[in-house]
């Protein structure tokens, strides 16, 4: 009983500062302001992954997302001084207005779809345990070619940025 | 009590998912739209790790793995096109990037 309610008031208080950051990070007009309200986001998701037994994803959502991704953006931002770039974030025209009634109409239609999809409740010891051992074992045993994949892909990643952002000569 | 549903964690998916969809729609400036995909993505990482629990298999933790593999590289590869856009044009805002139009 006592665990319930404490998986109850977790998830609250996590669910409502993922929102809540989440509408501050699209609402500030200084980007390094919403760079920092992400991080809240995805610290929140990160206890919200401990509440669903996934320690390891959880771990390297702050490690990679938190962590490297949003130093990434920090840097760059603060690299081209766009915090003083000024926007027009006060006008919204038609055009937005019917996007963003569409983009809602979209999340209603999601949220009925969730709320008659027959999924089960929450019990103690019915979700599988994603500890590092885990996901690892299956990682390296039957996704081992995608996993592969995926390092090559990084590396890519690291040679296109290179070379994008070298300055070239003449 | 009634103990926690798996259809909570996918309402707040849904609900992260539509204020990072409304700010890639509204913003001008483009590292916000960046970082609103981003936000998009991790809803998307969420719904997978609540899939987890739905059907007791680890398999969707697998998949959250591999998206933030190709988010830190699609990270790392925008953020210098937004770079080298900055050096072309002396500024980050969409609204200016009109290379491409015949």
């Amino acid at each position: 009983m006592l665990a319930i309610v404490f998986k109850w008031i977790i998830f609250l208080i996590a669910s409502l500062f993922a929102i809540f950051s989440a509408v501050m990070m699209v609402t500030r007009r200084n980007p390094v302001h919403s760079a920092l309200w992400l991080v809240v986001t995805f610290i929140s998701l990160a206890v919200l992954y401990f509440l669903l037994n996934a320690t390891f994803i959880a771990i390297s959502q702050v490690i990679v997302y938190a962590g490297a991704i949003m130093m990434l953006f920090l840097f760059v931002i603060m690299l081209i001084h766009l915090e003083r770039e000024p926007e027009d974030i006060g006008r919204l025209g038609a055009f937005k207005i019917l996007a963003i009634v569409l983009t809602l109409l979209l999340f209603i239609e999601v949220a009925l779809g969730v709320y008659y999809y027959e999924v089960g409740t929450l019990k103690p010891g019915s979700i599988p345990y994603g500890d590092a051992k885990s996901v690892g074992s299956l990682l390296y045993t039957k996704y081992f070619f995608p996993f592969e994949i995926a390092s090559i892909l990084l590396l890519i990643g690291i040679v296109g940025a290179v070379v994008l952002a070298k300055r070239r000569k003449g | 009590m009634v103990e926690l549903s798996y259809n909570l964690y996918l309402l707040l998916s849904a609900i992260l998912f539509t204020i990072g969809a409304i700010g890639v729609i509204t913003r001008r400036n483009g590292i916000i739209i960046f970082m609103c995909i981003e936000l998009m993505l991790n809803s998307a990482n969420l719904a997978f790790i609540s899939a987890t629990g739905i059907h007791k298999s680890l398999e969707g933790m697998i998949f959250v793995f591999f998206i933030m593999t190709v988010a830190a590289a699609e990270a790392a590869v925008g953020l210098a096109i937004f770079v080298m856009i900055f050096r072309l044009k002396g500024t980050i805002s969409i609204d200016q990037m009109n290379l491409l139009r015949g």
